[in-house]
C-alpha cells in the first residue's frame, strides 16, 4: 500500500523546500469558489434574457454541464511525488481556497433570501432559485468535509459553519467517528449495498446518520458524566446554528423565505447523500480471525480521476486515499492503482444513481467483477439478498466456506 | 505515564494529559480507555491497534 509509505503529518525532519514538481491543478482549485456565485449568475441571466428558466441554472451546471465536462476533459491519474507531499500540504494557498468558500456561500444565501422576498419572482422562479441555492449548500458539505477532518480547531469550527445552511451539523460527528470507522460494512448507514436503490438508501442513511451521531455524542458525554441535553453536545450546538441562521434570515426577510430555506436544505443534504451512495456501493471489508473487520484498504472505495468533478469536489473522488489517510489535505490525495474505478466522474454518476435500473445495469457487474464474480464477497442489501444470490450463482453456504 | 500512538495518523494518547474532550481527564490510564475507542483524529484505527511509545 503506497499510501502508508509516507506519513504526511510528520513533517518534523523534512526540509520543506519548493520542489521542481508543479501542480497542474493549482489554480483550477479556485473553480470551487465559483459555485457560490450560481444564484447571482441565475439572477444576471434572467435579467439579461428575461427567460425565467435560468433560475434553474445551478442544477443544470451540476447535473448536465459537469458530466459533459468529465467526458470531454477526461481523466488524470497523476500523483504528486512522495517527496513533495509534505511541502504541498503546508502550502497555505490550498486551504485558503476552501476557507473562502464559506463567506461566498453565505453572501449568496443572503442574496437568495433578498430575491425570494423581493416579490419579483413567481413561485416557480423561487423554486428554481431554491434548487440553485441547494447546489451551493450541498457542495458546501463537501467543503465542510475537507475542513472537518483536520486537527486545527479553527478548521473544524469552519466546517460546522459551512454545514449550518443544510442543518446537517451532525454530519461532522457521524462522518469522522462513525462512517470512517464502519465504512464498507453492513453496520454503516452511509455505505450503500449491492441491490439497494438510491431511493431506498436515502431515508436509511439520513435516519441512520442522525441516530449514529446522536449515539456517539451521548456516549462521549456520558464518559464526562454529562447528560445529552447540554450545549456541549455537538449535535445540538451545530443544529442551534441552523436555528439561529434560519431565524435571523426569517426575521429580516419575512416568513416567505422559510419554505425555500427548508427546500434548499433538504435538497442540499440529499446531494451529499447521493454522493455517499456511489462512494462505496456494494463494497465490503472482510473479517479477520479475531472477528474485527479488516482495515480499510484502497479496494473499499469507488474512485474516479475525471478532472472536472475532481476539481469541483476537492479530489473527493480519490476516495481510497482519503479513507486510508483521512487527515491528508485534498491537494495531496493520490490516485490508487488497486482501487475500483467508476466509469465516469461523480457528477455523471449522481444523475445515474437517481435512475435505479440504469445504475444497476452500469454498476452491478462492476461490483461482481471487482470480487472475481464471487457475489458473496459483496455488501448485499438484505431485502434482495436471495434474489441476488440466485441471479449471480452464489449461496450463503459458499460464503461460510470462503 | 506512557504514550500510545495511532499507527495510522500519528496521534498520541498521553496518559498524563488524557483527552478531556473525549471524557478522559488528565491521568486516565490507557487501561481505562474502552477497547472500542477509535482514534479521535483519523477514525481509521482503534485502541487495539495503538502502539506504546516510551
Amino acid at each position: 500500500m503506497t499510501s502508508a509509505a509516507v506519513d504526511p503529518h510528520d513533517h518534523g525532519d523534512q526540509a520543506l523546500e519548493a520542489p521542481t514538481w508543479r501542480d497542474g491543478k493549482r489554480y483550477a482549485w479556485m473553480l470551487g469558489m465559483l459555485v457560490p456565485s450560481f444564484p447571482l449568475a441565475a439572477w444576471a441571466l434572467v435579467e439579461l434574457t428575461g427567460v425565467g428558466v435560468f433560475w434553474f441554472v445551478g442544477p443544470f451546471i451540476v447535473f448536465a454541464v459537469f458530466p459533459f465536462l468529465d467526458m470531454v476533459i477526461g481523466t488524470d491519474a497523476e500523483n504528486p511525488p512522495d517527496s513533495v507531499i509534505a511541502w504541498l500540504e503546508e502550502d497555505r494557498y490550498y486551504r485558503w481556497v476552501t476557507y473562502l468558500y464559506i463567506p461566498l456561500q453565505y453572501t449568496s444565501l443572503v442574496a437568495a433570501c433578498w430575491l425570494w422576498s423581493s416579490g419579483d419572482l413567481s413561485t416557480l422562479d423561487s423554486i428554481g432559485l431554491a434548487l440553485t441555492t441547494a447546489m451551493v449548500s450541498g457542495i458546501a458539505i463537501n467543503t465542510a468535509h475537507e475542513l472537518g477532518h483536520k486537527r486545527a480547531s479553527m478548521e473544524r469550527w469552519l466546517s460546522k459553519i459551512a454545514l449550518a445552511q443544510t442543518g446537517y451539523g451532525h454530519f461532522f460527528i457521524e462522518h469522522n467517528r462513525g462512517h470512517h470507522v464502519r465504512v464498507a460494512t453492513p453496520d454503516d448507514p452511509a455505505s450503500s449495498r449491492l441491490g439497494e436503490s438510491f431511493w431506498e438508501f436515502l431515508p436509511r442513511t439520513v435516519k441512520g446518520s442522525f441516530t449514529s451521531a446522536w449515539g456517539l455524542e451521548v456516549k462521549r458525554l456520558k464518559r464526562m458524566d454529562k447528560g445529552p441535553w447540554t450545549i456541549h453536545n455537538d449535535v445540538l450546538n451545530a443544529w442551534a446554528m441552523t436555528v439561529v441562521l434560519f431565524g435571523v434570515l426569517t426575521a429580516i426577510f419575512g416568513w416567505v423565505v422559510l419554505p425555500y430555506l427548508i427546500v434548499q436544505a433538504i435538497l442540499g443534504f440529499s446531494l451529499l447523500e447521493v454522493v455517499n451512495y456511489l462512494e462505496h456501493y456494494g463494497l465490503l471489508r472482510g473479517k479477520r480471525d479475531d472477528g474485527r473487520y479488516e482495515i480499510t484498504r484502497p479496494e473499499h472505495s469507488w474512485n474516479s480521476n475525471n478532472v472536472a468533478s475532481n476539481v469541483l469536489l476537492y479530489h473527493l473522488q480519490r476516495h481510497s486515499d482519503h479513507h486510508a489517510n483521512p487527515l491528508r489535505r485534498y491537494q495531496a490525495l493520490r490516485h490508487e492503482d488497486g482501487a475500483p474505478q467508476l466509469p465516469t466522474g461523480y457528477a455523471g454518476m449522481i444523475v445515474l444513481a437517481t435512475f435505479p435500473p440504469a445504475w444497476r445495469r452500469v454498476m452491478d457487474h462492476r461490483v461482481l467483477g471487482h470480487y472475481g464474480n464471487d457475489v458473496t464477497r459483496a455488501n448485499i442489501h438484505p431485502r434482495v439478498r436471495k434474489r441476488i444470490l440466485a441471479r449471480y450463482g452464489g449461496s450463503d453456504a459458499t460464503a461460510g466456506a470462503a | 505515564m506512557s504514550r500510545y500512538v495511532c499507527p495510522g495518523c500519528g496521534y498520541a494518547y498521553d496518559e498524563e494529559q488524557g483527552h478531556p474532550r473525549e471524557g478522559f481527564p488528565p491521568g486516565t490510564a490507557w487501561s481505562d480507555v474502552p477497547a472500542d475507542w477509535v482514534c479521535p483524529d483519523c477514525g481509521v484505527r482503534d485502541k487495539l491497534d495503538f502502539e506504546q511509545d516510551g
